[in-house]
């Protein structure tokens, strides 16, 4: 039995969803979900990932009674959901599911209206509100008028978001939500559900066997092995950084520290101020040999490129690509072995340059990031409220809540001299 | 062979009346069709077990010749309309039944889970999501039933109905082409005109199936 | 009521019903000549239609309109004019009979071509079949059950029709029928539509038998 129990403690403190040695059998004898105990606190995406066949989806579908447990006690907001009427529980639950599920024969803005008119809101008012929310989820009004055929799946997808906030229940549940459209569109879904929980802050359990969009969404990862035997349940730092077995860590897949970097923002690492490189105008007159490579720079003191006077003909700058605090560790340790001179240009969100930061520097984080993540686990969570953790991940995924041990300052004694050669290391 | 066309005219009314019972006796055996139909297929959808027996007795009703349903009918109902209407409506059971459970199959799983995900009670279901969207299947069905129907009217002829059906034993007994004629090409605009009008409701009906005007791309 | 089953039981088994050019078995045997032939020629006409249309696409709506054209024909009015045309002989039946079948096996045969995977189709050219080479062995064994479905509908419509050979004073199990009718001899009407039910019905069952029997290993991999 694997009990998911630092999720008590994140959000409002409050449950919202508490399984209790939860046991589901089907009729034919296949064994869905083994002895299932979870809680899922009270805003927050929980993820449940796992292999096809793992329980993950029956575990999400016990929540609205889609699927009834063989034994044991389901709550919701304390509440055994057995005790409600099926229809009426689902109409305050949220449900999103692959391909959207959304009826063929209805109008986009009619699918959406579908449960506030079931809850008997009228049709004046239900279509104004899914007027409201075709807007939410970044689509026109004239979307609306049409059948879902008319729209592309990542359209789809967005309906189906929608509909399934009509009448802002408190929980969502998506089943594999995104599985059906492009790894391009996916993303921009995956943004979208995020800027939307921080707007909205559900709780939300989310599906998917696709382990970077599980680490990408989750506040908490929920990994599920085949039998229905829940094997870890954690933040996925803490996932990624102590998988409880080989199972889980096999299925994090080799690029785990890989992925534990992309958790990680840039905001922690500090800048070194841009005097340590020279910076050229770009109308300036190109720079001598022999004086090193130069970051040139617009008037307005952005990022334009890399040009090193000593690498033979001079060519174009060759292309800088500027870094923000909410870029990932892994886009900083890409860009500075793109860069010649081992330096990622910093820049702040109007895309000036603020400075800039060494490979070195980047490692440094990563190290620490990584026995942090392996040491921090209950502490953690407790330090950071649902909300806020959401909001940090919207701007781009920062992991970890705890205050940063270094302070800016001793970066830059330790940043090479400017045009030094690039340090040497791996990750 | 000439068709009298002086004959066409003297009978115009008789024409018409024949005409109107025709297409009297075929539509009541359609819309009986479906009353009897509907739940039918939905309890047959629904209960598996019940499926197969209920199909294969309406395969089996389909195999007894059109003539000997109407004379199996006669000690029940005798030499009257209602035999007539009872006897096409078993025809148009197959084919009804059939058509009804396919569209209900066609439904997609998506999104019936998806009503009932959101809450929707089982009766609304099938009204709300179930029925709309097996409706082009159902309408197919009906159509071919609508047509046969129309064929098939004609058979009564023999237990004393029949509509247009009448001027065949008509001109067979008197060896006289044009009614026989008249007859056949009434039929046939009967059921093209039934047919028509079925394909424009069913146009109303189904909306989200039509080409959209614009490109279907965002 | 009672008596009127009990009389067509005796009526069905008397055993001088069976016997003689009168008889119940010979009958049957015009019976289904008369319906076999029907449904041959049919098939002769409806299934290159059907295979062609379903093959190359085209023409697919006309074809399909014609045959729900066709089922509107009143097979009564059809036999007797084509009678009082031609004069007595089996040639108003049969015409009749095939304009009956023919809808049904076009249709069939052309939704089980459209029914073949447009992938399988692909990957067969893609291997470099050519086009009768896709058509004779992708898309004929792939839409074979349906096109057996529409064959067994038509002759199952064709056998129930088929009395009306007796109305132009053919044989055939419509004999009973008509006969009946003229005498006012109910029972003699009633047997000859149970032997008629009953022909199609044997029909029916054996030729799903063999379509089952055939098909078994398509329905695993369905």
């Amino acid at each position: 039995m694997t009990i998911c129990s630092q999720a008590r403690d994140a959000g409002k403190g409050l449950l919202m969803i508490k399984f209790d040695a939860v046991h589901k059998r089907f009729p034919n004898g296949t064994t869905a979900v083994h002895d299932l105990t979870l809680e899922l606190p009270e805003g927050g995406i929980t993820v449940l990932v796992g292999s096809s066949g793992c329980g993950k989806t029956t575990t999400l579908r016990m929540i609205n009674r889609m699927v009834d447990p063989t034994s044991g006690t389901i709550r919701l907001g304390g509440k055994d959901i057995r005790e409600q009427d099926a229809a009426e529980l689902r109409r305050g639950i949220g449900y999103v599911i692959q391909q959207s599920g959304l009826f063929p024969h209805r109008t986009v803005l009619d699918n959406i209206a579908t449960v506030p008119l079931l809850l008997g809101w009228g049709r004046r008012k239900s279509r104004a509100r899914a007027a409201e929310l075709l807007e939410t989820v970044g689509l026109t009004a004239e979307a609306g008028r049409r059948y879902p055929h008319q729209l592309s799946g990542g359209q789809q997808q967005r309906v189906g978001v929608a509909r399934a906030l009509a009448a802002d229940p408190p929980v969502l549940l998506m089943d594999e939500p995104f599985g059906a459209v492009d790894p391009v569109v996916r993303i921009q879904l995956q943004d979208e559900l995020l800027r939307l929980q921080q707007e909205l802050n559900k709780t939300i359990a989310f599906v998917t066997h696709d382990i970077d969009e599980a680490v990408r969404l989750g506040d908490r990862i929920a990994v599920f092995r085949t039998g229905g035997h829940l094997v870890q349940c954690a933040p996925p730092a803490e996932l990624l950084a102590r998988p409880a077995d080989d199972f889980v860590a096999d299925f994090l897949g080799a690029e785990r520290e890989l992925k534990l970097l992309s958790l990680t923002t840039l905001a922690d690492v500090p800048v070194q101020p841009a005097t340590t490189v020279r910076t050229v105008r770009d109308d300036a007159p190109p720079p001598r040999p022999g004086s090193g490579p130069h970051l040139v720079v617009s008037a307005r003191n952005e990022p334009l490129g890399w040009l090193d006077p000593d690498a033979g003909a001079a060519g174009p700058p060759s292309p800088v690509r500027p870094l923000r605090d909410t870029d990932s560790l892994l886009a900083a340790l890409n860009e500075s072995i793109a860069s010649p001179t081992g330096l990622i240009a910093r820049v702040d969100g109007a895309g000036v340059l603020t400075g800039v930061t060494s490979r070195e520097a980047i490692h440094e984080q990563a190290g620490r990031r990584h026995q942090q993540a392996a040491r921090t686990q209950l502490t953690a969570q407790k330090t950071a409220p649902a909300t806020q953790k959401t909001a940090q991940k919207t701007a781009q995924k920062t992991a970890m809540e705890t205050a940063p041990e270094n302070g800016p300052e001793n970066g830059l004694d330790t940043t090479p001299a400017p045009g030094g050669s690039a340090p040497g290391g791996s990750i | 062979m000439t068709v009298d066309w002086s004959w066409l005219s003297a009978h115009a009314g008789d024409l018409t009346t024949l005409t109107l019972s025709h297409l009297q006796a075929a539509l009541t055996a359609v819309l009986l069709g479906l009353l009897i139909s509907l739940p039918l297929a939905v309890l047959a959808h629904r209960v598996r077990p019940l499926r197969g027996l209920l199909l294969g007795m309406s395969n089996v009703l389909f195999t007894i010749p059109s003539i000997a349903v109407f004379v199996l009918l006669l000690p029940v109902s005798g030499l009257t309309r209602t035999t007539t209407v009872i006897g096409l409506t078993i025809y148009t059971l197959v084919v009804l039944l059939r058509n009804t459970v396919e569209g209900l199959d066609s439904v997609p799983a998506k999104a019936r889970e998806a009503a009932v995900a959101m809450g929707t009670r089982p009766l609304r279901t099938l009204l709300t999501v179930e029925l709309p969207l097996a409706l082009p299947v159902i309408m197919a069905g009906v159509r071919i039933a609508t047509v046969m129907s129309i064929s098939l009217v004609s058979v009564a002829t023999y237990i004393g109905d029949g509509g247009l059906g009448q001027l065949f034993t008509d001109g067979f007994q008197r060896d006289f082409p044009t009614p026989v004629v008249a007859g056949i090409v009434l039929t046939l605009l009967l059921a093209l005109v039934a047919d028509a009008l079925l394909v424009t409701v069913q146009y109303v009906l189904t909306p989200w199936t039509r080409r959209p005007r614009t490109s279907g791309r965002g | 009521m009672y008596e009127l089953f009990k009389n067509l039981g005796s009526w069905l088994v008397a055993g001088e019903q069976w016997t003689g050019p009168d008889g119940i078995g010979h009958r049957i045997a015009e019976h289904l000549q008369y319906s076999l032939l029907a449904t041959l020629v049919a098939a002769a006409i409806a299934l290159p239609v059907g295979l062609l249309i379903g093959h190359t696409g085209r023409g697919a709506f006309v074809a399909i309109n014609l045959a729900s054209f066709g089922r509107a024909l009143p097979t009564v009015g059809l036999v007797v004019l084509v009678f009082l045309a031609g004069g007595l002989s089996m040639t108003p039946v049969y015409v009749a009979l095939v304009a009956l079948a023919v809808p049904s096996i076009v249709t069939n045969t052309y939704a089980g071509m459209t029914a073949v995977d447009p992938e399988v189709k692909d990957a067969a050219r893609g291997q470099g079949m050519r086009g009768h080479q896709v058509l004779l062995r992708v898309e004929i064994p792939l839409a074979l059950p349906l096109i057996m479905t529409g064959l067994r509908l038509a002759l199952i419509q064709v056998v129930a029709t088929a009395t009306i050979a007796a109305y132009v004073s053919f044989g055939g199990l419509g004999r009973y029928v008509f006969d009946g009718l003229a005498q006012r001899d109910l029972v003699q009407v009633l047997g000859g539509a149970v032997l008629v039910a009953a022909v199609a019905v044997v029909l029916d069952l054996a030729l799903s038998g063999l379509q089952r029997v055939l098909f078994r290993h398509r329905r695993a991999a369905v």
